[in-house]
């Protein structure tokens, strides 16, 4: 009887294990089937170099470089802004604050990564969004350095909780080492600890950058959404997110355009893939 | 000559007292050898003597420690500054993992401002031939340190010590993670330092003390039980309960 509790289980929890599995393949075959089909009557440099995004012109037209550099300046963007202070605030939490701001600040991060990227879009939208208009006496404050600030904000609990576990597990011995020569804290902190946890922050900084480019709702809320290639920070761009969340619900099922947004779907999924092999790549470099 | 003098230290970990009202003179140019069992306060002992007790998180230190007459816990006196005259070496070899061999040696210099690589060519050369390492690493200096066995790599971490030219070094446990050859290495390159250096071991091997020290003393449950000659300790000691642990009764 026990042994075939035992075998009950182990089969269960094997087809828990296969049905995982299997949703991410059919999710997978079905996001290629649906992309690839656009490269039949659309070439795949037109798609990937075009520079103009007019999918229900007469002739539509699927360039989504424009989309590409959108994500990309957003992305850059938000990087600038989330790394030197996501791995500044690590370093504060995991070498310099006392116990009791440790916890209170761990807490805090972790409350930042629960708030809903909607939310934070809305935020973004009615004080950051005319603020950057002001202070840049701007048409518009919907930019790509609204949305690069607000995403800096999503990036940042991912980087701040990576990093400061990287640091944290350095050995000891390897501050007191430093130290004992008569290193500073600070010489300790840069010297020692940041090269010794190296591996372990890049990985940080690049799931939190995969963060960043995945996002939709904030970016589709504050960054204006014009599909034209950018020429500077401060004008409203479209990412490759954005686009497929407004036009999915408009794009008639089985047309070129409904194909073309699948294809967008299939470069972000190939983006995020290559962003975590890297940080795998990182993480598990001993 | 007494070099390091150590009057009524008390160390803390939070409320848990581990040192209770040490008094200890430390000559010059000698090896002093600190045993005792587990959790008798050895290392947080010679841990308060560089200043390092005090970067664990909770830890407090009372009473004077006189470094050449100067009390190193006045608040004229810069911890960093301590650390490079009193040098340490740990239980576990902790060479810097991401440096190679050169630069574990010169990094204290470089942390001090040394660039000039002449200069610390040389100084590494001379340290690593002082730690015993030099035939064994002449021709992999930019291996990495970690690529060491362990005893190379404990003679490593002695010879980064030694290049900022500390004036004591401080032992702490060096051999208890080496096998017995790389231990007799160890041992006789302490020997040699004592002519130049002060020395401070702690040990928990009562041979080791008994071979390399000229001073032991007996520590028990955060207390100097007893200081003096190593001959007298090991032969005649005064208090019952160091001979007790010395003839291996507890411990």
């Amino acid at each position: 009887m026990r042994k075939f509790k035992e075998f009950i289980v182990e089969k269960l929890i094997l087809i828990c294990g296969l049905f995982c599995i299997l949703v991410v393949v059919l999710i997978f075959i079905f996001l290629l089937k649906e992309g690839l089909t656009l490269f039949k009557t659309v070439p795949l440099s037109h798609f990937l170099f075009g520079k103009n995004w007019y999918p229900i012109s007469e002739p539509a037209q699927f360039g989504i470089l424009p989309l590409i550099l959108g994500s990309l300046l957003v992305t850059v963007g938000a990087a600038i802004i989330s790394i030197p202070i996501g791995v500044g605030c690590a370093i504060y939490i995991a070498e310099v604050a006392p116990l009791k701001t440790k916890e209170i600040l761990k807490a805090g991060i972790e409350l930042l990564a629960a708030i809903p990227s909607v939310v934070l879009g809305f935020i973004g939208m009615i004080t950051l969004v005319p603020w950057i208009k002001t202070i840049f006496k701007l048409p518009t404050g919907l930019t790509a350095l609204s949305g690069s600030i607000m995403l800096a904000f999503m990036a940042m609990p991912t980087i701040v909780s990576i990093a400061e576990d990287a640091l944290y597990s350095v050995p000891k011995s390897y501050k007191e080492g430093a130290l004992a020569l008569g290193a500073t804290r600070w010489q300790t902190i840069w010297r020692v600890e940041l090269s010794a946890a190296s591996s372990g922050i890049l990985a940080a900084v690049m799931l939190g950058i995969g963060r960043v480019i995945g996002e939709t709702m904030a970016v589709m809320m504050i960054t204006g959404n014009s599909a034209v290639i950018p020429t500077s920070i401060l004008e409203p761009v479209r990412t490759l997110t954005a686009t497929i969340a407004a036009e999915m619900g408009e794009a008639v099922v089985g047309s070129e355009h409904y194909f073309a947004l699948f294809a967008i779907g299939i470069v972000l999924f190939l983006i995020s893939f290559a962003i975590n092999v890297t940080a795998d790549m990182f993480l598990h470099k001993k | 000559m007494e070099k390091v003098k150590v009057e009524g230290l008390n160390a803390y970990f939070s409320n848990i007292h581990a040192l209770k009202g040490i008094n200890i003179s430390i000559k010059e140019k000698k090896v002093t050898a600190i045993i005792g069992p587990s959790g008798c306060g050895k290392s947080t002992f010679i841990r308060c003597i560089n200043r390092l007790h005090e970067v664990v998180p909770h830890a407090k230190v009372s009473g004077r420690i006189l470094f050449d007459g100067k009390d190193i816990y006045s608040s004229a006196i810069d911890p960093i500054e301590i650390r490079r005259r009193i040098g340490m070496v740990f239980q576990r070899p902790n060479p810097f993992p991401v440096l190679s061999i050169y630069d574990n040696v010169a990094a204290g210099l470089k942390l001090n401002g040394m660039k000039r690589k002449d200069d610390l060519d040389e100084i590494v050369e001379k340290t690593l031939k002082m730690a015993a390492l030099w035939d064994e690493v002449k021709n992999k200096l930019n291996a990495s340190g970690v690529s060491l066995s362990g005893g190379q790599q404990q003679r490593l971490c002695i010879a980064r010590t030694l290049a900022v030219k500390p004036e004591v070094i401080l032992f702490d446990e060096p051999c208890s993670a080496l096998d017995p050859i790389s231990t007799a290495k160890i041992e006789e390159l302490i020997f040699q330092l004592k002519e130049n250096y002060t020395i401070i071991i702690v040990t928990h091997n009562m041979q080791q003390a008994a071979r390399v020290s000229d001073y032991t003393s007996f520590f028990l449950l955060g207390e100097l039980v007893e200081f003096g000659k190593t001959q007298d300790i090991f032969t005649a000691p005064k208090d019952k309960r160091t001979e007790a642990y010395i003839t291996g009764r507890f411990g």
